[in-house]
């Protein structure tokens, strides 16, 4: 008789695990019912209709358009070069990704100062055009799988380098990106949060971003979400184009290996 | 001038979907900025939809509406290749009205 009971009582916690399991399972999908209601009129749009405008537009003192930019698939070549992104440039011998990548355009190819954008803040300025030019930029890849290269030693040095910079522990908090973004099934109120320590999935961490952001109202790229982690750190802000920021983009590109793109997405 | 607007129109059976997303900051007048200073109201207030020309939807609008905002409807008896046209006005007076075709 003793025994049954306790077949029972185990019977009934399983029972409670399956229902806990259940209502989140529920939680994460109404939330994604609310992402697909917004995605029909996602505002990315505005900031890729800008993006393909500023590509082609003739700017800065040297009255030229970007169209030769290289972006790794050869100069004026957009399609597929986001999914490819961060990697080794040849000509500035340095790993870039693809904000720091579209800056060294402007400054070659239509004379702007670098330095002075890369010290702008994120949504003023040049800034919001570098980041409208990602989200166009972006968008000729939706779809398609990341293959960031591993091929050049830079390129294998900036990973182990972004790995470690993902699990360095500091602040007044004691946080790692790993912290939060190291284990399977974890989330911070209502927002799932992605193991990105290993293949995430299709539309996850590097391959959503740039995205919009409803709640602020504004298009973010990939270094402005990477800082946004380090502010919740308590750490100072990476510098944009910096080779820590751009350490960490590849170590997360080379995780997501085979993801398909999503971005530009939107984000609550 | 103001960015242009993304105007989607699909036909099925005898109604089309409209999806209009506009460019607009939409300040609601009520935020103050890093200097403590009010951030003026800037929003539209007149939305027009027009089918080739002829004026189907008006709208008055408010502080309320969101940044960036989104805006469908379904309109009665457009056909392929119709003219959907769409017009707002802010209350700076500046105006914008874009077209697209319907598919």
């Amino acid at each position: 008789m003793a025994k049954m009971r306790w077949i029972a009582l185990a019977g009934g916690i399983m029972l409670a695990n399956a229902v806990l399991a259940q209502t989140k399972d529920a939680a994460v999908q109404s939330i994604e019912e609310y992402r697909a209601m917004l995605e029909d009129g996602n505002p990315s749009d505005l900031f890729e209709a800008k993006g393909e405008d500023l590509w082609k537009q003739i700017r800065g003192p040297k009255n030229a358009s970007l169209q030769q930019c290289d972006l790794g698939k050869g100069p004026g070549v957009v399609a597929g070069a986001f999914v490819e992104l961060p990697r080794y440039f040849a000509d500035t011998q340095r790993v870039q990704d693809l904000e720091s990548r579209i800056v060294t355009c402007m400054q070659v190819l239509q004379g702007f100062d670098a330095a002075k954008i890369a010290s702008t803040p994120f949504d003023s300025g040049e800034q919001k055009n570098v980041t409208a030019l990602a989200t166009w930029i972006a968008a000729q890849s939706k779809g398609m799988r990341f293959n960031v290269p591993q091929e050049h030693v830079k390129e294998q040095t900036a990973y182990e380098i972004g790995k470690r910079l993902f699990f360095q522990r500091g602040g007044p908090h004691d946080f790692a990106c790993a912290t939060c973004h190291g284990q399977d099934g974890k989330r911070i109120r209502l927002q799932e949060l992605a193991n990105l320590t290993r293949f995430p999935g299709d539309g996850v961490g590097i391959a959503a971003w740039p995205a919009y952001r409803v709640s602020t109202g504004q298009m973010w790229g990939m270094q402005q979400r990477l800082n946004d982690c380090y502010r919740q750190q308590r750490f100072p802000y990476a510098v944009f184009g910096s080779d820590a920021i751009i350490a960490l983009g590849v170590y997360l590109g080379v995780n997501s290996h085979g993801a398909q793109s999503v971005a530009p997405a939107i984000k609550r | 001038m103001a960015d242009p607007m993304r105007i989607r129109a699909q036909v099925k059976d005898d109604k089309a979907t409209v999806r209009v997303l506009m460019a607009h900051e939409m300040e609601g007048g009520q935020r103050k900025d890093a200097s403590g200073n009010v951030v003026p109201a800037w929003y539209i207030q007149e939305v027009t939809a027009t089918l080739n020309g002829k004026t189907v939807l008006t709208a008055e609008w408010g502080p309320a509406v969101s940044k960036n905002p989104f805006l469908q409807f379904v309109v009665k008896g457009a056909k392929a290749g119709d003219k959907i046209g769409i017009s707002w006005k802010d209350n700076h007076g500046d105006t914008r009205s874009d077209e697209a075709t319907a598919t």
